[in-house]
């Protein structure tokens, strides 16, 4: 039944379990746009037939109408349009609020391709590998403009924004390759920025994994490409530690839970942190990065104002290896704790 | 076609049920031939006459518009390149939506049908400031030469959104045409103020808020919207020229700026901008709905309330552009439920203007044939508009062209409509001639059919996953394509033929007569064409509320 509503409306496969929620609401929404066109059409038609002209100079009854024709005319279209927002709200906030077992994977829109990148290991150019059946959450940035990482069979689509991370996450309910293309106009091949998403079944993607951990993957092209990069190494989390130092940050941030000039390292992952303006604000990807970028902007309660901005200063994938790093540092033992991700050696 | 071919006699008729004193003579030149120097019309300030200058104007501007529409067309009707390369295509779909938005569809029935009505409907003289009102004429038109200049000098190819970081960071010609924008924008607020100014101070005894053309409810409620709304975008377009040629860094974020800035101060105009283009199509409707079924507007005062809504709403739900932006999860709830309040507005206008036939008498001339297209263009592009005002239906839908066809199905669709109902409904009040109905009518359902052939397989791509301002895309969406192109060239051809017969008309349509349509619209109290200063004699008083078709008095002539 819905694969025939999916051939008239020429919907895509459905790849991922947002598609079928996605897909329900579809049908309602187009189905009562349909039959409403239906009913005003009809029934304009009908009266163009029924009070047509007869004498050049006809005169009318003067109808006005009552307030219960009115009041129909606004409680109908608000009662449905709210049932959609309500419905098409609920399904919005499940997509963008990620489950907390999901796998991390980290999307990076470059003039004109895509970047990904696992947190415990290298990454791939134009192809992501995801398992099938598990979730995935994607941390998005840009390198440079506005890109959009949109794919049609999971009916997921989130904005690439330069200095920024955007998530975004789904769970792929069959094995197969599906396109992922760019939505915002981002210059003069906007419309060749494309990649595919891999979705493997479970065990052929811990074969992949052991394939990527014996470095059967050396020249190929979807390796490692950005060499802006400070050499590569092997996972993100021992990247940050390096930066981190490089960079100055601890001077000001221990990571042994002592407090300094700025908040400890140490436990800062996921904590909800009271800020100076009384609000209060989960530390995720989004707000360590924003951190960076703009220190000043949610100041969390007992701290000056004193960081200077590391925006130009650091490009996506370090700030992406620096909030790993403190992820790290999330409890004592979280270094045993077996890794979410995919777990391979450099291709170096 | 032949001026006297029309099917009607009653147009030619001197009589009209016009029951005012108002004097009929002819020892009054009308505003055409009172004065016929090039000077006297370039610096004329009389409303009617500035009307026309924006009408010649804004259809010079559609026709370029269109012609890069089709050139955009031809090169999709492939995968990969067909007729240019990819810069010439993003050039031409940014010129393309940049003149029909800035040049055609903001100005088009306001400042056009809307100077030139306003004071025949209100019994005024002209507008309240007639050389503010040529000085908006002027402002325009230099904004958009500074706009094309730009245009042919380096090419922009931002899209008409302009979205930093890329509009400051590409290597083609920004300045010029955001500059050019800015000053069209003077012109927006000169003409808006002018109307707010004249509808309140101008209007002749007897007309009171609750007697006043659903027309100019309308105009009033766009004024609204361009006065408050346009010092925005002029300021922001400022703020990204400066960015361009000095660097500010408000929306770089290399340089700690932020670009969802940027965003946020587009769309807050940009989307009450929208109502700029289509509130004014929906004052056209409720005139030719009421004098095509010669029927009071069903639910006058609910017609004339919604359209203030929509302007006011219009004004909070900008960040539904925005769904996936990055915008927090809560902002989206809030602008997907402000949405959907703005689709409550348009339906009760909707049923309004379907109940305004119920009961009446329908003569199914050429404008009321726009009036059906304009119905479905109007509710199947509004009820798709909430669809992608639904917060998870966007998450797909955005930035595809299933957000291509919703927008030109209520923006074009409904705007191009009224646009051409009020063409065709104000041609004899305007010239005093007739065109030719056969050719209106078959015109009229070639545009209708050759608009939904364009845009209906966009509905249709963007479900199946295609992405806007795409030069070459995956070969699976080609038939779709091939089908939006062939509809594309239909309407095109309906065009044509409008062009044609409305040319032909001006100069060799047979006389009309004051009122061809016997419509009870303040408009029609007046000759037609108007005079200079539009009504001979004493000031009119208009006693009836607009579109009073009910029988007439004993003392009255009943010719049943």
């Amino acid at each position: 039944m819905s694969d025939i509503a999916n051939k008239i409306l020429f919907l895509p496969e459905r790849a991922s379990t947002f598609a079928e929620r996605v897909d329900v609401l579809h049908y309602f929404v187009v189905g009562t746009t349909m039959v409403m066109s239906a009913g005003v059409g009809l029934a304009a038609l009908f009266f163009f037939f029924r009070f047509r002209r007869r004498v050049p100079n006809q005169t009318t009854e003067y109808v006005v109408p009552d307030l219960k024709t009115e009041f129909l005319f606004v409680s109908v279209p608000l009662v449905f349009f709210l049932v959609w927002f309500a419905i098409g709200f609920r399904d919005f906030t499940w997509v963008t609020t990620p489950p907390k077992d999901a796998m991390d994977v980290y999307v990076m829109g470059k003039q004109w391709m895509w970047k990904f990148a696992y947190p415990e290991g290298p990454n791939g150019v134009n192809v992501l590998h995801v398992p099938a059946n598990r979730p995935v959450r994607l941390l998005i940035t840009s390198r440079d403009v506005l890109h959009s990482f949109y794919v049609p069979a999971f009916r997921i689509k989130m904005d690439a924004l330069p200095g920024r991370y955007t998530q975004v996450w789904f769970e792929a309910t069959k094995p197969g390759t599906y396109q992922v293309l760019c939505t915002e106009y981002c210059g003069l091949s906007h419309s060749k920025m494309l990649a595919e998403v891999v979705v493997l079944a479970p065990e052929d993607f811990e074969e992949w994994l052991k394939e990527q951990q014996r470095g059967r993957l050396q020249g190929r092209q979807d390796a490692l490409a950005d060499t802006s990069l400070v050499p590569p190494v092997a996972r993100m989390a021992e990247q940050g530690e390096k930066l981190t130092a490089t960079q100055g940050c601890l001077k000001c941030h221990t990571v042994d839970g002592a407090p300094h000039v700025g908040p400890t390292f140490l436990g800062m992952y996921d904590r909800q942190e009271k800020l100076a303006d009384g609000q209060t604000i989960r530390v995720d990807e989004a707000y360590i990065t924003q951190s960076m970028m703009d220190p000043g902007a949610h100041l969390v309660v007992g701290y000056q104002n004193v960081m200077p901005t590391y925006q130009g200063k650091l490009q996506g994938p370090e700030t992406a290896a620096i909030v790993e790093y403190i992820k790290t540092l999330r409890t004592a033992n979280v270094r045993e704790v077996s890794s979410e991700g995919p777990a391979y050696d450099p291709i170096q | 076609m032949t001026p006297s071919s029309s099917p009607t006699a009653e147009g030619v008729l001197p009589g009209h049920d016009d029951a005012g004193g108002h004097d009929g003579h002819h020892h009054h030149p009308n505003y055409l031939v009172d004065g016929t120097t090039v000077k006297s019309w370039l610096l004329t300030i009389d409303h009617k006459r500035i009307g026309l200058m924006f009408l010649a104007s804004v259809l010079f501007f559609f026709l370029i518009g269109g012609v890069f529409a089709l050139a955009v067309r031809v090169e999709l009707l492939t995968p990969g390149p067909t007729v240019m390369d990819a810069m010439t295509y993003n050039r031409a779909f940014t010129l393309h939506g940049l003149i029909m938005i800035f040049l055609f569809m903001i100005p088009a029935i306001p400042a056009a049908f809307g100077n030139f009505m306003l004071p025949l409907m209100l019994g005024a003289k002209d507008v309240a400031f007639p050389r503010l009102n040529l000085a908006s004429f002027y402002i325009y038109v230099t904004g958009a030469l500074l706009m094309i200049w730009g245009m042919l000098n380096g090419g922009l190819d931002t899209g008409w959104t302009f979205y930093t970081p890329y509009s400051t960071h590409t290597t083609t010609t920004v300045a010029p045409v955001l500059f050019g924008a800015f000053v069209i924008g003077f012109s927006s607020i000169a003409t808006g103020l002018n109307f707010i100014v004249t509808v309140h101070t101008m209007r002749a005894p007897g007309i009171t808020w609750f007697k006043l053309p659903l027309f100019v409810w309308a105009i009033y409620a766009t004024s609204c919207i361009q006065v408050l709304a346009t010092p925005v975008i002029g300021l922001l377009t400022l703020l990204v020229v400066g960015e361009n040629l000095f660097s500010f860094g408000l929306f770089d974020p290399a340089r700690g700026g932020d670009p969802v800035l940027f965003q946020h101060l587009f769309w807050f105009y940009s989307h009450p901008a929208v109502y700029i283009m289509v509130l004014p199509a929906f004052g056209v409707m409720s005139e030719v709905v009421a004098a095509f079924s010669r029927k009071n507007i069903f639910g006058y005062r609910a017609v004339a309330y919604s359209s203030l809504g929509i302007a006011f709403v219009g004004f909070f739900a900008w960040g539904h552009h925005m769904f996936v932006s990055g915008q927090s999860t809560f902002d989206a709830g809030i602008f997907g439920v402000l949405t959907m309040l703005v689709g409550v507005f348009t339906a009760i206008k909707v049923f309004n203007w379907v109940g305004t036939v119920y009961k009446g008498a329908v003569d199914f001339r050429t404008p009321f044939a726009y009036f059906c297209g304009f119905l479905f263009f109007t509710v199947f592009g509004g009820m798709t508009g909430i669809a992608v005002g639904t917060v998870s239906l966007d998450m797909p839908w955005h930035d595809t062209y299933f957000v291509v066809a919703h927008f030109h199905f209520i923006m074009v669709g409904a705007t191009l409509m009224a646009f051409l109902a009020a063409f065709h409904y104000w041609f004899p009040k305007m010239f005093g001639r007739m065109y030719h109905e056969g050719w209106g009518l078959v015109s009229a359902a070639l545009i209708i059919l050759g608009f939904n052939a364009t845009f209906i397989p966009q509905f249709l791509l963007g479900n199946y996953g295609m992405p806007r301002r795409y030069y070459e895309y995956p070969a699976r969406f080609q038939a779709l394509n091939v089908a939006s192109t062939a509809g594309a060239t239909l309407l095109a051809f309906g065009f044509v033929i409008v062009a044609i017969y409305l040319t032909y008309a001006l100069f060799y349509g047979r006389a009309s007569g004051k009122n061809p349509w016997r419509s009870k619209g303040y408009e029609w109290l007046s000759e037609s064409p108007p005079p200079t200063h539009n009504f001979v004699g004493p000031q009119p008083t208009f006693p009836e509320e607009p579109h009073y078709y009910v029988a007439p008095k004993k003392d009255e002539v009943k010719d049943v």
